[in-house]
């Protein structure tokens, strides 16, 4: 007995499900792409900014978004590996910097550090890399396992928990206080280029950055750990029936994350010269947009995703704040960035380079 | 299972399973170790239970090994394995906790680890020579283990009386000051004497808190047996339950700042506010399943459209009196919350928690940034917000104002609990369970999830107007994520979508650590272990809804049977 609906009236249902939500939606893009355009060209007619500082800009914001990718690496693992969003990843990179702080104030005092930069490098490396490995196992062992098989939000609480303990964590061993990270000459040395001056840290840490992700990326496509890994991304029960042990996989998965939050810290000290207890949490959250801004899951898609964030944070105030005659443009740089994470999260939660994910998620 | 109990136990402490126990002895010996890494035991070392016997310090650890040997003595073993077993890892625990105390000074561990200084290590020696220390630090663990090796044997109607006894004595000491208080001066005074000296219990005060406790706990679990065995027998009589455990936690809010003071009043109201902003967003995610970590936000538009509206500052707009102006405040707060919900309604689950909590800091950073200043008054925010006043009589010591916060969620609590049982929270549950089944059977998403973040805004804009009415001022600092992850915690601690949960949750984790002022630093540290332990061990929360329950225990496939054959077992 099916009930015959007249077609108009199905119309008129469908109309009426366009409904005030979609308009105000559409109202919000459209006010959002409308400051972003409105901005830019005002900026552009101003003519403040030249464009050594415009370049200045760009290449600021490819460090930060080498910090950013690095971090969204172990976002899109975990997350590939888990479906969890690791809440706790940031306070990983934090980890890392804390430790990386330690030795290098340790080699800035017997001067180690200010003559011989490489070793001196390695060894902070491999200490941040080391300690955010070593957190994030642990936190993968005695926080996340119980919830293997659980859905729903119990899984991502108990991420708040871990971030929330790991930042406490630290600030009771090592107090609450911000700590400079030393910087010997090597650091401040500036390279000019056609008349730019760029620093050289910048440059180091955008290199080192696409060296890592290079090494990520062999990793996980050429080992057979890589392949495990792809294949319980993919499907985790087909996985574990073709003989894969999903727990090594796991495990594997959150050393990746945290040797890349590892060195995220590293990269962290350079850029900002200082470590504090709760620093891994505004970067955690935005490297998780752009882990979902490349398309969660996807290794090439946090790094572009990173580096996407990296350069709208850094050259988006500029561009579109400044030339509405905002005062203080700086200071929003983190609403920009929450507004291109809130955007994607809405508009386009597949991300750029995402592809099935989208209907499965929830 | 017949035949294991008839089989007779073996009692040979060679069948100790010696790498288990090893294991459990160093993780719980790392958990000392930690604490004492963090700063946590030298704190707790500055706080008598029992004046010149045991501080809290000590306390803790002694915990930390009877743990030890209560995790790793097992019940299928016999008693003497588990008590050998008990003994070793307390004994292991121990040892690790005193080879940190001896490893302080050579290492100069304290250049890294601001905590781990001399007095620390004096501390973990007991004050003795290093190897004397040593020495007795294991033979505690060896005793604590061995404790709670035998706390595990004995049958949980003597255990639970102990446990209560063990902590009604541990509150009696930590609260001394407040208790002394309320027992100074008044026809109780000889039992203050008794138990109590200048800094805290005595020793024989302890023995006597400890005894009658237990007594009456003994008697309490006996009861409360048996009435759970009549209950048993009338199916489901237990519905009138809820309701008086509700009733006595109201009565208790109401008699608490009589008896104890303005500084009583001052952490009440707090914890009122906390319990408004709780029920609020209990509608959000306990019944409707929507995780908003945005929720501070709602509280900030409530404290600011007061203060904007009521101050004698010349950034407010209008000199409302409070009554006009909290109605006002709340109304504001439903907008927000309806804008705030709009974007977000097809934004599900994990990603939800993500974008609302990027929205909140949106709404920080603007609020603190230069570009609102003119508007809001930057990081300085609005001062000189006046009390509220009825009928010419100001409300302005902190124990008024905890009355009307009371008064309010009552309010804001029946409106809570009637909207639990009717169609929109049933609506709301249903999506919580699944929303595309939920679409599917008529329910209309965008009204219910809408409804869901105007209301849950609601509680928490009334709760921000009593905000800034309670500082008199409103700043952005104020403001901070923590809010949205401290109400979060005490409706998880205190049971999703239950409204006493909600009440219970408030008093733990708000109350508590005002009261105990100088651990407040650990608070948050406090949080963290309490969202990871609950989510793992207890995800109904401590005093859950009966539906929850009931769903949480299915879903892991447990028997609904009451507690009361694992006694005849032992």
């Amino acid at each position: 007995m099916a009930v015959q609906i007249p077609e108009d009236r199905l119309k008129i249902a469908r109309l009426s499900r366009i409904s005030i939500v979609d308009v105000l939606l559409w109202a919000l893009r459209i006010g959002v792409l409308g400051v972003v355009i409105a901005g830019t060209i005002g900026t552009l007619i101003n003519g403040r900014y030249g464009w050594t500082q415009w370049v200045d800009f760009v290449v600021f914001g490819l460090t930060l978004g080498s910090i950013y990718a690095q971090i969204a690496l172990g976002y899109t693992m975990v997350y590939g590996v888990l479906r969890l969003i690791n809440f706790a990843h940031g306070d990983f990179m934090m980890s890392g910097a804390f430790s990386a702080f330690f030795v290098a104030n340790a080699f800035y005092r017997s001067g180690f550090l200010e003559s011989h930069p490489v070793p001196a490098l390695l060894c902070i490396l491999i200490t941040s890399m080391i300690v955010s490995t070593a957190v994030a196992l642990l936190a993968e062992r005695f926080a996340y396992r119980p919830f293997r098989r659980v859905v729903g939000l119990a899984p991502l609480i108990c991420a708040i928990g871990v971030s929330f303990f790991l930042q406490q964590t630290f600030r009771g061993m090592f107090g609450s206080s911000i700590r400079a990270y030393p910087d010997p000459s090597w650091q401040r040395a500036t390279i000019s280029f056609l008349g730019i001056e760029v620093q050289a840290v910048e440059l180091l840490v955008i290199g080192l950055a696409v060296l890592f992700m290079i090494g990520l990326y062999l990793i996980v496509q050429y080992t057979k750990m890589g392949k495990a890994m792809r294949a319980v991304a993919e499907d985790g029960d087909a996985a574990a029936l073709m003989g894969i042990d999903v727990d090594k996989v796991v495990v594997f998965t959150f050393m990746l994350g945290g040797a890349m939050a590892g060195i995220a810290g590293v990269f962290y000290c350079f850029v900002y010269k200082q470590v504090y207890f709760y620093m891994g949490f505004t970067p955690g959250i935005k490297a998780f947009g752009a882990a979902v801004l490349g398309g969660i899951g996807s290794i090439p898609g946090a790094v572009l995703g990173g580096f996407f964030l990296g350069l709208v944070e850094s050259v988006g105030p500029a561009l579109f704040l400044d030339g509405l005659g905002i005062p203080g443009p700086y200071q929003l740089r983190d609403v920009i960035a929450f507004t291109l994470l809130i955007m994607v999260l809405i508009f386009r939660p597949n991300g750029i380079l995402g592809e099935r994910l989208g209907k499965k998620r929830a | 299972m017949s035949i294991a109990i008839l089989k007779a136990p073996s009692v040979s402490v060679a069948s100790v399973d010696v790498a288990r126990t090893l294991r459990m002895g160093l993780l719980l010996g790392g958990v000392g170790v930690y604490l004492a890494a963090v700063g946590i035991l030298a704190m707790f070392n500055e706080r008598w239970i029992i004046v010149g016997l045991l501080t809290l310090g000590y306390g803790v650890l002694g915990l930390v090994y009877l743990v030890a040997g209560m995790i790793s003595a097992r019940r299928g073993a016999g008693l003497m394995t588990a008590l050998a077993s008990g003994i070793l890892s307390g004994a292991i625990a121990g040892l690790t906790v005193s080879v940190l105390g001896l490893v302080i000074g050579p290492f100069s561990l304290q250049s890294v680890f601001t905590q781990l200084n001399g007095k620390l290590a004096d501390s973990l020696a007991l004050g003795l020579a290093p190897l004397s220390g040593l020495l007795v630090m294991l033979g505690i663990g060896a005793v604590c283990g061995a404790i709670g090796a035998i706390l595990r044997f004995t049958p949980l109607t003597v255990r639970r009386p102990l446990v209560i006894a063990a902590l009604v004595t541990v509150t009696a000491g930590l609260f001394q000051e407040l208790i002394q208080i309320m027992l100074q001066d008044g026809p109780l005074t000889p039992v203050q004497d008794l138990i109590y000296e200048w800094e805290g219990l005595t020793a024989q005060g302890a023995a006597i808190v400890f005894v009658v406790a237990f007594i009456l706990a003994l008697i309490g679990v006996q009861i409360s047996r048996r009435r759970a065995r009549a209950a048993a027998a009338k199916a489901n009589a237990d519905s009138g339950q809820s309701l008086t455990k509700m009733g006595m936690i109201f009565l208790v809010l109401v008699l608490l700042p009589l008896m104890g003071g303005n500084y009583i009043g001052q952490v009440l109201l707090l914890v009122g506010l906390y319990i408004l902003m709780g029920m609020g967003l209990n509608l959000e995610v306990g019944l409707a399943g929507l995780l908003d970590l945005g929720f501070v936000g709602f509280f900030a538009v409530g404290a600011y459209v007061t203060a904007l509206l009521t101050a004698n500052h010349p950034m407010a707009i209008l000199h409302l009196n409070f009554w006009v102006a909290m109605p006002i405040a709340v109304l504001a707060s439903v907008v927000v919350g309806v804008l705030f919900g709009i974007p977000v309604l097809g934004v599900r689950g994990d990603y939800l928690a993500v974008a609302t909590m990027g929205l909140g800091e949106i709404v920080r950073v603007l609020v603190v940034s230069d570009a609102a200043k003119p508007l809001l008054g930057g990081p300085l925010g609005i001062t000189q917000v006046p009390k509220p006043a009825i009928f010419g009589y100001g409300l302005t010591t902190p124990i008024q104002l905890y009355y009307l916060t009371l008064v309010a969620s009552l309010v804001a609590g029946l409106i809570a609990w009637r909207l639990e049982g009717s169609r929109l929270g049933r609506a709301w549950m249903a999506l919580r369970d699944d929303e595309d089944v939920a679409a599917a059977l008529g329910i209309d998403r965008i009204e219910c999830k809408l409804l869901a973040y105007g209301l849950g805004a609601a509680f928490a804009g009334l709760a921000g107007s009593i905000f800034a009415v309670m500082l008199a001022s409103v700043y952005p600092s104020s403001f901070q994520l923590v809010v949205s992850i401290n109400v979060l915690a005490l409706i998880i601690v205190g049971g999703m979508g239950s409204l006493p949960g909600v009440a219970i949750g408030s008093l733990v984790l708000i109350g508590l650590p005002e009261l105990l002022r100088e651990f407040g630093e650990y608070r948050y540290l406090f949080y963290g272990v309490a969202l990871i332990f609950m989510m793992q061990f207890r995800p109904e929360g401590l005093m859950p809804s009966k539906v929850r329950k009931r769903e949480l225990h299915a879903a892991m496939g447990e028997t609904s049977e009451p507690a009361v054959p694992t006694a005849r077992a032992a």
